[in-house]
């Protein structure tokens, strides 16, 4: 027994959300000095388990322990009097503060004067203790995903926290900070903290891990040390059957250009540039990967090849595969896009704030984008039924109907929808934002098989990426923004990894780089 | 630790979804309770019959036929005004200035009947009331509407200050259509030849009122299901951004629906002068450009759903008028028991998504 270790212990956590099982009688125990990692697919219970760690909810029931006494943690207060602290996935910071004031925001001291000084030396303690890097006085509208992130993190140890529970902390973040960052939660667990770090990468489990949690359908399906297992056994466990973990990347058939960018800049409504003298080619029956750090220019890339961003300057020519004739497409909006000929998918970023509509039921959803055609006043809902049954049926989507209104569809259902409406107009180019960003596994490859299957089709695939490892398996080039500037273009068979990284963070990346490890 | 062992007493969960009949009933104890509390405080404060004050307000909307015209008036003005608002809040675009679209609808006919009493007979009057009408309420709902498409100002502001411009406007005319001379009113246009005035079908005086009305909600309710229009309204709505996505004109959007919005509210005011009050004032409106936006949200901008809260604001109303002179109480005491009753009405809306739980009950599975 090491209960001298145990800092939490969870028994029999049981949480519904209406019919939903979130949480279906789970023990799981977290020990001071270990990392633990909390593995499972999308809508497995791992961030919902750890909210009511953290106060967010209450379970329905089952118990708590923390250091052996029985608790009940109502709010974020209490979880935070108890030493437990959540960085969660999406910041929860005020943009206009400094970061000295949002860790301090919402602690009542005993003193009453606010001393913004003493705060600050405090903060400096903490990051040399452990090795961050911010500066308390900066706003956090400043600040890079990755500092922001850092400062969630000192705000948790500001306040005492010796519990920490991560969610996804690397989905934003390089593979040169997801370094920095796993050397830090080293550090604070050799300093004796607990840790949890919740993900779906298998080679952050093993890399960072001393023990691994795998969550399936809200039940605990295993419990390692990470040292005694490997990436197939976790897959396993995490999907319930085995699974390959193999991209397929077809050679591109007959590759011929189809859409031609050149010189294109675009700036943001307060001047800053976004997107400065960008320009390559996509070719027919291949696809085209675009890697970056988050926000250095690919939602503008795509919005404005969609007809969707102003721009200053550039031309974005697209080629008739039928005619040969050049089709100037920059100025023009989606409909006149449309209105030319141009079948133009793009799958956005946002799936229910601009690919669909949240309280829209399927069918609705369908006719998005078609519900134009034809002269008469009325909108002919037939159509689009049909075509959501067959997406419904071919691509496996899991809803009660196509009556439901698809914001009540999972992650991964409600990427299917949009995909599957937008490769039903058989496009000429398809464009992807994070494609599979939060999908587990399964409709992960899904959506792989279904861009290679355009790409087989002649169609010129775009896929804007987060996750390196995927971009150099699917893509059959790689084209790397950094800060709004093509820093490069490589080939996706033998691009490395790491030059890639570098290529994200500074242009050109090895070429200009004097010091790399 | 010992403050943290406790589980929390109340907890309010959302309920994943409810079926009809399950909502129908949690509305029908809400009303079964809210006579029930309006009751206790009937007989506490002012120690009547609480069955007595009942009768009364059905007596005080229903008592006499002439009465019961008067309910239904009153009722599809309302009703018109919502529907009006309905194509304006769908689009998330917040139109608070139904006042001043009505105000506006009924100078337009005001001007009309007096100006055109001699030249046009009664129907062709109608007829260009109706257009004018509908056209003042949709420039009052055009420019707000232009101001937001263009340069994103607050409608929630424009759209208020458009009813103290409209107020004014009002103003204006009364002095200037004085009638008698120095009275500060209109007084009854019309009142010998009834020109311009809505004439009685079937011998009701009020029929028309209601058959405009209704017809008017049964076209906005396909034209909002059923039309392409009605479409991009709920899409811009819901997401400008994916409007603009699928190529949706969002400005021509806003402009065009607030101007049906803004019509239709005009259209009300018409209807007011023409068909009702046979004046103008600046108290034409009365409130009800507010009011219906409460029938617009509680029906969820569903044209038939109105139809039903319409009927329950102006029938409290009623009621209330009829048990304060028939118990010679003052205002107050029969405005409480209209605010139990609603109050009890709309909270029965929050048990339809949301449920308790309380510390120590099983959760059934």
């Amino acid at each position: 027994m090491q209960n001298a270790k145990v800092a939490v212990c969870m028994r029999d956590i049981t949480k519904t959300f209406g019919p939903v099982v979130a949480n279906d009688r789970i023990g799981l125990d977290i020990r001071r000095g270990e990392i633990l990692a909390l593995l499972g697919e999308n809508g497995s219970g791992k961030t919902t388990l750890m909210n009511m760690l953290a106060g967010i909810y209450y379970p329905d029931a089952g118990q708590i322990f923390v250091d052996g006494h029985e608790v009940s943690i109502r709010s974020p207060k209490d979880a935070y009097d108890l030493g437990i602290g959540m960085i969660h996935q999406h910041f929860k910071l005020v943009d206009v503060f400094t970061a000295a004031e949002n860790i301090i925001l919402g602690i009542k001291d005993a003193g009453r004067s606010l001393d913004l000084k003493t705060v600050g030396e405090k903060i400096r303690a903490i990051c040399d203790m452990y090795g961050f890097d911010i500066d308390p006085n900066q706003k956090i509208y400043d600040m890079s995903v990755s500092q922001k992130q850092t400062v969630e993190i000192v705000k948790v140890l500001y306040r005492g926290a010796d519990i920490l529970i991560l969610d996804e902390p690397t989905a934003v973040l390089t593979p040169q900070e997801t370094e920095k960052l796993f050397a830090i939660l080293r550090n604070m667990r050799n300093d004796g903290k607990a840790i949890v770090i919740i993900t779906h990468k298998l080679h952050e489990v093993e890399e960072i891990s001393d023990r691994v949690v795998v969550l399936r359908r809200g039940q605990c399906v295993g419990e390692k040390m990470t040292k005694d297992t490997n990436a197939a056994e976790m897959t396993n466990m995490m999907v319930g059957r085995q699974v390959s973990l193999n991209i397929d990347r077809p050679e591109p058939v007959d590759p011929k250009p189809r859409l031609i960018v050149e010189g294109l800049t675009v700036k943001d409504a307060d001047g800053v540039v976004k997107l400065s003298d960008v320009s390559f080619t996509a070719y027919s029956g291949e696809i085209l990967g675009i890697a970056g750090i988050s926000g250095c220019g690919q939602k503008e890339l795509l919005e404005a090849i969609a007809g969707l961003q102003d721009f200053e300057s550039g031309s974005i020519r697209y080629i008739d595969p039928d005619t040969g004739k050049e089709i100037e497409l920059i100025g023009k909006d989606p409909r006149e896009i449309f209105d030319m000929g141009v079948t133009l998918a793009f799958v956005p970023e946002d799936r229910l704030g601009m690919g669909l509509v949240g309280s829209m039921d399927l069918t609705d959803n369908m006719m998005l984008r078609s519900f134009r055609s034809g002269r008469s006043i009325f909108t002919d809902r037939k159509k689009p039924r049909q075509l959501a049954e067959r997406v419904v049926r071919e691509l496996a989507v899991d809803t009660p109907g196509l009556s439901t209104p698809v914001r009540r569809l999972s992650g991964g259902n409600v990427q299917k929808v949009l995909v599957g409406r937008e490769i039903s107009s058989s496009p000429t180019v398809l464009m992807t934002a994070y494609a599979v960003r939060g999908l587990d596994i399964n409709s992960s490859y899904t959506i792989y098989d279904l861009l290679n299957q355009q790409k087989q089709k002649g169609v010129a695939v775009i896929y804007v990426g987060e996750d390196l490892d995927v971009l150099l398996e699917l893509c059959d080039r790689i084209l790397v923004l950094c800060g709004g500037r093509v820093s490069g273009i490589v080939p996706g068979r033998d691009a490395d990894k790491n030059e890639v990284g570098l290529m994200m963070t500074r242009l050109g990346g090895m070429q200009c780089n004097e010091s790399t490890h | 630790m010992s403050q943290h062992t406790k589980v929390p007493l109340m907890r309010i969960v959302k309920r994943e979804s409810i079926s009809f009949w399950r909502a129908s009933l949690i509305r029908l104890i809400g009303l079964i309770l809210a006579l029930a509390a309006s009751a206790i405080v009937i007989y506490a404060i002012v120690k009547l019959n609480p069955l007595n004050v009942y009768v009364a307000m059905f007596d005080g909307n229903f008592g006499t036929e002439k009465r019961t015209w008067v309910t239904l008036r009153d009722m599809v003005m309302l009703l018109c005004i919502g529907v009006g608002l309905a194509p304006a809040f769908k689009m998330r675009f917040w139109n608070i200035g139904a006042e001043g679209q009505i105000l506006v609808g009924g100078i337009a006919t005001a001007a009309v009947m007096i100006y055109l009493r001699t030249a046009l007979p009664t129907w062709a009057m109608l007829l260009v009331s109706f257009a004018v009408s509908c056209a003042a309420g949709a420039v009052w709902g055009l420019l707000p509407a232009v101001f937001k498409a263009r340069f994103g100002t607050n409608e929630t502001l424009f759209t208020l200050m458009m009813n103290y411009v409209a107020i004014q406007l009002t103003s204006y005319c009364v002095a200037l259509w004085e009638n008698p001379f120095g009275s500060n009113t209109v007084g009854i246009i019309n009142q010998q030849t009834k020109a311009g005035w809505f004439p009685s079908l079937f011998g009701q005086q009020y029929l028309l009122n209601v058959i405009i009305v209704l017809v008017l909600t049964v076209l906005m309710f396909i034209y909002l299901r059923y039309t392409k229009q009605g479409y991009e309204i709920a899409v811009v709505g819901e997401s400008e951004r994916t409007a603009r996505y699928v190529g949706i004109h969002v400005k021509t959007v806003i402009i065009r629906t607030m101007m049906i919005s803004g019509a239709i509210c005009g259209l009300a005011g018409f209807i007011a002068v023409a068909g009702s009050s046979h004046t103008i004032s600046t108290s034409t409106a009365g409130g009800s450009g507010f009011t219906a936006i409460i029938v617009a949200w509680l029906a969820k901008f569903n044209t038939f759903t109105m139809i039903a809260v319409a009927a329950l604001l102006v029938f409290l109303e009623k009621g209330a008028i009829q048990i304060a002179s028939q118990y010679n109480m003052n205002d107050f005491a029969s405005k409480m028991v209209t605010g139990i009753i609603l109050f009890f009405i709309l909270g029965s809306e929050f048990f339809t998504n949301y449920r308790l739980v309380f510390r120590g009950v099983k959760e059934a599975h």
